[in-house]
């Protein structure tokens, strides 16, 4: 089944509630899978502070304090690496392509799971409830999340398998579904010259998304281009650092729930995940027509 | 267990913050007749799922999926939106959604009465076999999908592919029609069907309508055979 949950905050006096309105969302849709988890979390000021350029990394294979050690000796800049679970978030105050690239040449084993001016992805393999606590997630802070719940189908269950997939800058997408044609798409994309860390159907809709983006299409063209190349069953929140986007498959079976009020849009799975939300009574709730692309921007 | 009942009103109360689901829906199979409210329900799912007896229960809020699924007699009001399956399978009773329904509200069903006060999601009425289906605002694609028998009522607009492989069901439409499935045509508004509709919508509780606004779609029966050209 899998579950999606997506929180985008208008009023900036629910900013210190994120992580916790977030925590809640999944751990509701802990029921629709429950193997493997992730969130991404755009502007807590501790994961990924103002000025500074994040990178968040799974399986380091060092000590957080030794790779700390090496990026600052690599880049001449202060970086810092804050440990949350199994994911490393490591930041510095310079471009974010320059951290990246550090990163990748002090860990070329790691999986880089999301990088940013303000985005913190943190995903694992475990019951999404218990990973949310190791991750300290309800204490986070910032204007938008996202989250997923997985139950494996298309690749297997380790992290990085796991949603959501952040390819591109301050970049994300989660998806309930399965794509039929993703070997085909995989193939025409590697052929550009993209590079895949799994086998996983989603990591092909995201890096699909990241390309055109890339190329110069906004978000909704984007996802027009993906709705007429991809087979399958999807419902996909697709998100950065100033929209929240929302599409669902033709034939749209798999389920999708918008609440919108003046303080917050939301989108989950299922109603139950939206229960908790402060005004969720007075909220316009409705369900994403097919192939409709709803979007928001901050 | 936890339940209250209202002298004076005779009302049972069950409060899904205070009972597990499986409590409320055990208590719910228990009882013959009488009144019931359950509270807090959250989204949760199956709420008031087969019910056999002539209760007359209130589901105070938002249900999850299934929400009266399988419902034999009773009359159960959903005061708020209602998930996936809303009274699937139902085969008499009634259930009304005073707010919007999910994907696939009364699939399935043999009989009884739906009505969904605000919007139906896709696939409203998918393969009904029996049952009344009145939708207070508009349903989405492929709503009575294989629609094998009983009758669909829509105040509102219904999207792509409406009645795509119908049977023998019965639709009335009274907004604009996205676009019609596979064997599915429009007919003729005879007085029979002026009386049918009118029926229904008193039964639903929409009385101001002109049945005469409706237009009427059903079944082409061009499927029932086999022919090369039925290729679509």
């Amino acid at each position: 089944m899998c579950g999606i949950v997506g929180l985008h905050l208008r009023d900036p006096a629910l900013f210190p509630r994120l992580g916790e309105l977030l925590s809640g969302m999944l751990g509701e849709m802990e029921e629709r899978g429950a193997d493997s988890a992730g969130v991404a979390v755009y502007g807590d000021p501790r994961w990924s502070p103002p000025g500074h350029a994040s990178v968040s990394v799974l399986d380091a294979g060092m000590r957080p304090d030794v790779l700390a050690e090496t990026l600052t000796a690599e880049t001449g800049s202060e970086v810092a690496v804050v440990p949350l679970g199994s994911t490393y978030v490591v930041h510095a105050p310079m471009a974010v392509e320059a951290l990246l690239a550090a990163v990748r040449a002090a860990a070329p084993e790691a999986l880089v799971a999301g990088f940013g001016d303000d985005l913190t992805v943190l995903k694992g393999v475990g019951r999404p409830r218990d990973l949310a606590e190791g991750w300290g997630l309800a204490h986070a802070q910032g204007w938008q999340g996202v989250g997923h719940t997985r139950m494996a189908t298309e690749s297997a269950v380790t992290p990085a398998g796991a949603h959501p997939y952040a390819v591109g800058p301050d970049q994300c997408l989660v998806h309930n579904g399965s794509f039929a044609n993703h070997a085909t798409i995989r193939r025409e994309l590697r052929a550009r010259g993209v590079v895949f860390d799994s086998e996983n159907d989603t990591e092909v809709g995201a890096l699909y998304v990241a390309q055109a983006l890339a190329d110069g299409l906004d978000v909704e063209a984007a996802l027009k281009g993906l709705c007429a190349e991809f087979d399958g069953f999807y419902t996909l929140l697709v998100s950065n650092r100033t929209s929240f986007a929302v599409v669902r498959d033709a034939i749209a079976c798999k389920p999708a729930v918008v609440a919108e009020t003046d303080d917050w849009v939301a989108m989950a799975s299922e109603y139950r995940a939206l229960a908790g939300l402060p005004g969720i009574d007075g909220a316009h709730l409705f369900e994403p027509e097919p192939e409709r692309i709803y979007a928001w921007t901050r | 267990m936890d339940t209250m009942t209202d002298p004076l009103t005779d009302t049972t109360r069950l409060d899904l913050a205070e009972l597990t689901l499986r409590e409320v829906n055990r208590t719910l199979h228990e009882m013959t007749s009488g009144e019931v409210v359950v509270t807090n329900p959250r989204g949760a799912h199956s709420v008031a799922a087969g019910l056999t007896a002539p209760l007359l229960v209130t589901i105070a809020g938002h249900c999850g999926y299934y929400a009266a699924g399988m419902n034999q007699l009773a009359d159960v009001v959903v005061e708020g939106t209602a998930g996936v399956g809303v009274a699937e399978n139902m085969m008499s009773g009634s259930v009304r959604v005073r707010g919007n329904a999910s994907q696939s509200a009364g699939a399935t069903a043999h009989g009884g009465l739906l009505v969904v006060e605000g919007d139906a999601a896709a696939r409203c009425g998918i393969s009904m076999k029996g049952v009344d289906i009145v939708v207070g605002g508009s349903v989405g694609h492929l709503s009575a999908f294989m629609a094998q028998a009983g009758r669909l009522v829509v105040r509102g607009d219904a999207g792509e592919a409406l009645g795509d492989s119908i049977y023998e069901a019965r639709l009335y439409v009274r907004g604009t029609v996205a676009s019609l499935g596979a064997d599915c045509v429009e007919k003729p508004m005879r007085s029979e069907h002026l009386a049918e509709l009118a029926g229904l919508l008193e039964a639903a509780g929409f009385t101001d309508d002109d049945p005469a606004s409706y237009s009427r779609f059903g079944s082409a029966r061009g499927l029932y055979h086999f022919h090369a050209d039925n290729a679509y």
